[in-house]
């Protein structure tokens, strides 16, 4: 069998044993969270038999392993429960916040990419002001928190240019300029760090694979030097520059949550925390899954394209 | 012979942050057509510091000076562009060790190929095709199936001859091999000499090959360069230079080789050190560890004929003696006196 696409496949049944504890550990996570969830949920007057009977509606009073059968059984079969307070369902909430999630980390991403890594490999090869410039920034962006940076982005933005809004949201299916006019500052924010970490992977990884021997028998076989550098020293740098990528997009989905709340858009991450505060626990427990098979989905690809990309990575899992 | 490459007082200095280094002094050098030329010394004395020049591949941080000719063109008044033409076509080279030489995340087909399409305006059909009749020439087994095959898949002697048969994908008329063998198995550097020499008497390709190794160098060499500390010090066909070494450090290198004449004795070697690149004598390069030493060693003596066949630069031999006026010594030493024995 093709040797790529078998190593693909071993890496995706490898996916389903980390689906399973991920589930286990959101549905525990938000049960050991002290307080009774029905008792906070429905306040100091609520008497003990209205508490028994919506303790008996959402399964509460069955043993936990009943419960998490259920839940899972009912996940699996695309039913992630009802919000207990608006009484809709879940799956019509993902719905609508889902795409905004992923349109923002989406954006982020590829801007963070988009930047990092042709000015990586830029800066690779070079000392002097270049080095210092993108050295600096690299610093810079890494220590500023994005909620800080989203602010400030906000009072320049808008507060003395007024050029863009401060918060609020349009789908994109409606108005995809003005879609896209509120989505400029949050991605701009959550992208900075990442092209900061992207920026310093791939340089790091450039300058390493430059001075390998293989670099200058391409020298001397005569190759054009853009060719040795993007074709060849970029391909086996690709290695550090996807694994940092697939990490970020992590780190990303947890910043979105932040900065979801700072500019008000109706994301997964605001969907969590709002339900949070309201102890709507069934919302909690299922944001939080969709966010972990996000990630779980992204390292997935993340290996699967290392894979492609640098034959020896395949066999060093099938050895 | 025509000469298709002619070295002149070539130097080449490297800047570093303690001053410079003289890695290669004064260094002239005709190299004929079809010829194998082996450059010995040992390691630091400039070897690769000279083919890397004629790469046109030493870093920036290097200063070439005198004439490198090829063909009779100047390389070193030629633009990056056209050195880089030049490179994998014209002139090619193969690196010391294998393992790393080879990009290990592509096919080796088509790094073979990617060889000839840098330099010819061909198909990817067309250089697939010559990538494989290269690789079957350089005898890789099953070349069709191996095509696709990352470096990592083939032992270190396959993986040389991928090496060799990219450097040679366009027929290059000079290939610069520096120490091919060098990491190789014993047997293996055996079978990779005979192909190199194989495939030298097929293209007529003019190989200069670097290496430390004397053996290597008596198996494939027509004439042999000795180099010790940045300088040349003796020139002379392969088969007289072992019969009868002229400079002291030639005869020290060839006395230190174990011999079964010698079997049970322990080895020569030459006493001293190697001189600080850094801050290099003013004279001859060896003189220090040299047991001839005279008063006028501390002039670089110049690289001459000697005879028709052999080039030295000592002034123990008669005609470089005769550069600087002096006569020639009463009793020129014999290639058995006595040279240095210092402590193992």
């Amino acid at each position: 069998m093709n040797a790529r696409l078998s190593y693909a496949l071993r890496r995706l049944i490898l996916t389903a044993p980390v689906l399973i504890a991920t589930s286990i550990f959101v549905f525990l996570l938000i049960r050991l969270v002290p307080g009774d969830p029905v008792r906070s949920m429905l306040g100091i007057r609520a008497t003990p038999e209205n508490i028994a009977t919506v303790r008996s509606e959402l399964g509460l009073d069955h043993p936990l392993p009943q419960q998490y059968w259920d839940w899972i059984w009912g996940v699996l079969h695309g039913n992630l429960g009802h919000d207990f307070i608006s009484h809709e369902k879940i799956t019509s909430l993902l719905k609508v916040s889902l795409p905004v999630t992923l349109e923002l980390t989406v954006l982020a991403m590829l801007l963070a990419v988009g930047v990092g890594v042709p000015v990586g490999v830029l800066v690779a090869a070079r000392t002097g002001w270049t080095r210092k410039v993108s050295g600096g920034f690299v610093i810079g962006a890494i220590s500023i928190p994005d909620f800080w940076l989203g602010l400030m982005l906000v009072l320049v933005f808008t507060g003395l240019l007024n050029v863009l809004p401060p918060s609020g949201w349009v789908p994109f299916t409606q108005n995809p300029v003005q879609n896209l006019r509120y989505m400029i500052l949050p991605v701009v924010t959550l992208a900075t760090g990442q092209t900061a970490y992207i920026l310093r992977t791939t340089r790091a990884a450039m300058l390493g694979t430059l001075s390998e021997p293989y670099i200058a028998f391409l020298r001397a076989k005569g190759l054009r030097e853009r060719s040795i550098v993007y074709v060849h020293a970029l391909r086996n740098a690709s290695g550090p520059i996807i694994t940092v990528t697939g990490i970020q997009f992590g780190v990303l989905l947890g910043g979105a949550i932040v900065i979801e709340n700072l500019f008000a858009l109706p994301g997964v991450g605001r969907l969590i925390v709002t339900a949070i505060s309201e102890r709507n626990y069934v919302v909690v427990q299922a944001g939080v899954l969709t966010v972990a098979c996000l990630f779980i989905v992204v390292n997935l690809l993340t290996d699967i394209v290392h894979g492609l990309l640098d034959p020896r990575v395949e066999e060093a899992v099938s050895s | 012979m025509t000469a298709l490459v002619e070295l002149r007082d070539v130097s080449v200095d490297y800047a570093g942050h303690g001053g410079s280094v003289s890695a290669v002094q004064n260094v002239s050098l005709t190299l004929g057509e079809n010829e194998t030329f082996g450059l010995v010394g040992e390691s630091g004395c400039g070897k690769t510091t000279l083919s890397m020049a004629l790469m046109g591949l030493l870093p920036s941080s290097a200063r070439v000076t005198g004439q490198l000719l090829f063909r009779g063109q100047d390389l070193l008044a030629m633009s990056e562009a056209e050195r880089r033409q030049q490179r994998g076509d014209e002139l090619s080279m193969v690196f010391q060790d294998p393992a790393t030489s080879l990009d290990p995340t592509f096919g080796i087909g088509y790094q073979v190929a990617e060889t000839v399409r840098a330099h010819r305006r061909v198909s990817r059909g067309e250089s697939k095709a010559r990538a494989l009749a290269l690789l079957r020439e350089v005898g890789i087994p099953a070349a069709e199936s191996r095509y696709a095959d990352p470096p990592h898949r083939l032992s270190g002697g396959m993986r040389q001859r991928v090496v060799i048969a990219a450097a040679l994908a366009n027929d290059p008329s000079l290939l610069l091999a520096d120490e091919p063998t060098t990491a190789l198995d014993v047997t293996i550097q055996a079978q990779v000499l005979d192909l190199l020499a194989e495939l030298q008497r097929k293209h007529g390709t003019t190989i200069l090959l670097i290496a430390h190794d004397l053996g290597v160098v008596a198996q494939i060499c027509d004439r042999v360069g000795v180099m010790y500390a940045g300088q040349l010090v003796e020139v002379a066909p392969v088969v007289e230079l072992f019969a009868a070494p002229r400079h002291p450090y030639t005869r020290a290198l060839l006395e230190a080789l174990p011999s079964r004449g010698r079997r049970g004795r322990s080895l020569r070697v030459i006493g001293g050190q190697v001189p600080d690149l850094s801050d290099p004598p003013s004279g001859c390069r060896f003189a220090d560890r040299c047991p001839h030493r005279m008063d006028v060693c501390a002039t670089v003596p110049p690289l001459v004929d000697s005879d028709s066949r052999r080039r030295i630069a000592c002034w123990l031999d008669p005609a470089t003696r005769a550069t600087a006026g002096l006569p020639p010594l009463p009793a020129a030493p014999t290639p058995d006196a006595p040279i240095a024995v210092g402590p193992s």
